[in-house]
């Protein structure tokens, strides 16, 4: 099953979604990403029981920081899905993708290259 | 330990408008383990603050340093060298640190980065609790362990008052009654007599009504 | 017991009287008509009126004035006085101005916590706690001495009480926390609003096998339930307050129009039963906001007329 998803996603593989903190979100975004999204498995299913929670809940705080900043909390996501779920995680893809697109790009990448 | 909570990041960038180079300072004691002033939370406001002021289209510089701790002089020594060439210092140490910081760096304004809580300990991940308030006249043998200064709610020293109901206290459901933890402690430990003695009315200069406190210990000075 | 003040109080329960007290809450305000009105709804059918000290921490006239309002009007006040908002400075210089105005009576309380009030912002004292207080009118009163050890020029004479919940947790060391309170020096005890007798019994029958009940006055508190949501509402939101099951039941089958009644029904009720309750000798009839009901309830509750003393 070939699936396409927009090509402008660049995937970061993490072991679990417990494994992602609130900073390399930040990071992603200091260094001019225009939106994350996090893909966890589905609720009660995590194989360490409890990282896709924490997963959530970074990303609430990150979603805060973003707001607070001005770079805006919805350019960050977390969806959550199984692992056979190829279709879905395309959907899950292209939806973020449009949000991003509606959103236009970060804010700060436009500003560094002013000051460029 | 010292417990501390993170700032509002909103409230952070309020102190530091207008400056040109921060140093976001962090500890390695408590606040680490309360995971508010850590190098992971250092790293955190550092990379928000960054971020702010690019998109406020100014050029901000912030580093990043946590020392090993902020309530002694050799630790603060470390960033002698540095200190004058920022604008501000964002300190995510406890009160103290803050004003260590500010006493020996006097050029340099200094701003908490957390808000210090209380002498607690960790109950589970992500949970802390209040266990003493420091009178400098402990108590506890004879409360069965628990502390009534930090743990009731009104300070009773002969309780529980009238509104401890199913082992909770009147102000929160979910909030132990210290005086129920008193007696069960003391009832485990066969010694549910001494209930009935009186607690004779405290003296608290000791305590924070007393002013400013300092332990000297001559036999440890140099 | 011999007569130690020159609390009308004091004289009614050591000649044996079953005594009968009420209370006025100080007005939010300053205007002293309101506490003279209350007063005098109830003057007639209690001895002594007792005046809350900012009550569930909200803040009102001072019960120290209100006190001597009533005192003004030939009337008997108890002055109700919490820890929670004066250090013993205070509290001490208090005691003496409430003696100044001859006020007899000194109830000693810890009082709710201010989250409950209208300051959920406030600092907090208690630098004493209520035993502790009682404590310290004791020897005020007895030793003549202040706290700091110093003489007192004219010791204030007060007949001092505390209050007593027989239906806060846990329920074993209520009756050890009673006698905890007539060690410290409580002359007299106002307990809690009454609605579950059987456990206010089993309280006070312990009590008695440990002869407090010899050492110590006590008023068993009541107060008239207004409706069904009243009740519900004690049950469910007051800390520390017992209202069964059966007694809201009893509110909430009655049509609403009714309830009123039904509420001070059982509340005599309530009185009748506890009269031959050993130990009980006196009651404390809380009447929130609804005082005119008060001469009814000691009528009907056959307390009245109240012995004359002189
Ligand atoms: S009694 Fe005083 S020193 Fe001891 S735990 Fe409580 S507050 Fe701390
Ligand atoms: S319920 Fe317990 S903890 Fe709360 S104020 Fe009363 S005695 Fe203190």
């Amino acid at each position: 099953m070939r699936l396409t998803y927009p090509t402008s996603i660049k995937i970061v593989r993490v072991p679990c979604t417990g494994k992602v903190d609130i900073i390399h979100m930040l990071r992603a975004f200091e260094k001019g990403a225009d939106g994350v999204c996090v893909i966890g498995c589905m609720e009660g299913d995590c194989h360490f029981k409890s990282g896709n929670f924490r997963a959530r809940k970074r990303v609430e705080q990150v979603q805060k920081i973003l707001t607070t900043v001005g770079i805006g909390g919805d350019r960050v996501k977390m969806y959550n899905l199984s692992s056979g779920e190829g279709p879905t995680f395309a959907r899950y893809a292209n939806e973020i993708h449009e949000i991003i697109m509606e959103l236009g790009p970060n804010p700060i990448k436009l500003k560094k290259k002013q000051a460029a | 330990m010292i417990v501390a909570d993170k700032k509002p990041v909103e409230e952070i960038i309020e102190y530091v408008q207008g400056c040109k180079k921060i140093l976001v300072l962090g500890c390695n004691e408590c606040v680490t383990v309360c995971e508010a002033g850590g190098k992971k939370e250092v790293g955190v406001l550092a990379s928000a603050l960054r971020m702010y002021f690019l998109n406020q289209g100014e050029d901000v510089k912030i580093d990043e340093v946590t020392l090993e701790r902020q309530c002694d002089h050799e630790y603060l020594e470390e960033i002698r060298d540095v200190a004058d060439e920022y604008d501000a210092i964002v300190s995510l140490a406890c009160g103290v640190g803050v004003q260590f910081m500010a006493e020996k760096y006097h050029s340099v304004p200094i701003y908490p980065g957390v808000n210090t809580c209380f002498l607690g300990a960790t109950e589970q991940r992500g949970l802390w609790t209040e266990r003493c308030q420091a009178c400098g006249n402990c108590m506890l043998a004879i409360t069965g362990g628990i502390c009534p200064v930090s743990r009731c709610a009104k300070r009773i020293l002969n309780g529980p008052c009238g509104g401890s109901s199913n082992g909770k206290c009147e102000i929160d459901s979910n909030l132990d009654c210290a005086w129920q933890l008193i007696i069960d402690r003391l009832k485990a430990l066969g010694r549910l007599e001494d209930y009935e003695k009186i607690c004779s009315i405290k003296d608290w200069s000791t305590d924070r009504a007393g002013g400013p406190r300092k332990v000297v210990r001559e036999d440890v000075q140099i | 017991m011999s007569v130690k003040t020159p609390s009308k109080l004091e004289k009614i329960l050591s000649e044996g009287h079953l005594a009968v007290t009420s209370e006025v809450g100080p007005p939010r305000g300053s205007d002293p008509e309101e506490v003279i009105e209350k007063a005098n709804l109830i003057k007639d059918h209690v001895d002594v009126i007792n005046v809350t000290d900012n009550q569930t921490s909200v803040t009102r006239m001072s019960s120290l004035a209100a006190c001597i309002h009533i005192k003004q009007m030939g009337l008997e006040p108890m002055l109700q006085m919490v820890t929670r908002d004066k250090n013993r400075i205070a509290l001490q210089s208090d005691i003496l101005g409430a003696a100044s105005f001859d006020i007899f009576n000194l109830l000693c309380l810890s009082g709710d916590h201010q989250s409950f009030g209208d300051n959920p912002k406030g600092q907090n004292v208690h630098d004493l706690d209520s035993m502790q207080l009682v404590q310290t009118v004791r020897m005020m009163r007895d030793e003549g001495k202040f706290l700091g050890g110093a003489d007192i020029k004219r010791p204030p004479k007060l007949f001092v009480g505390a209050a007593a919940n027989p239906f806060a947790d846990p329920f074993e060391i209520r009756v050890p926390r009673l006698a905890k309170k007539i060690a410290c020096g409580a002359e007299y005890i106002q307990t809690q609003c009454i609605y579950n007798l059987d456990k206010f019994e089993e309280w006070m029958k312990l009590a008695c096998d440990r002869g407090l009940h010899e050492q110590t006055y006590i008023l068993a508190g009541v107060t008239p339930l207004k409706s069904a949501g009243m009740a519900k509402f004690m049950k469910n939101r007051v800390p520390g307050m017992d209202v069964p099951d059966d007694v809201i039941k009893r509110m909430a089958d009655t049509p609403k129009e009714k309830q009123a009644e039904e509420g001070i029904n059982i509340c005599i009720e309530t009185i009748e039963r506890l009269k031959s309750v050993e130990g009980v000798k006196g009651f404390h009839i809380m009447a929130i906001e609804w005082e005119e009901k008060v001469p009814g309830i000691v009528e009907r509750a056959g307390l009245y007329p109240r012995p004359e003393i002189d």
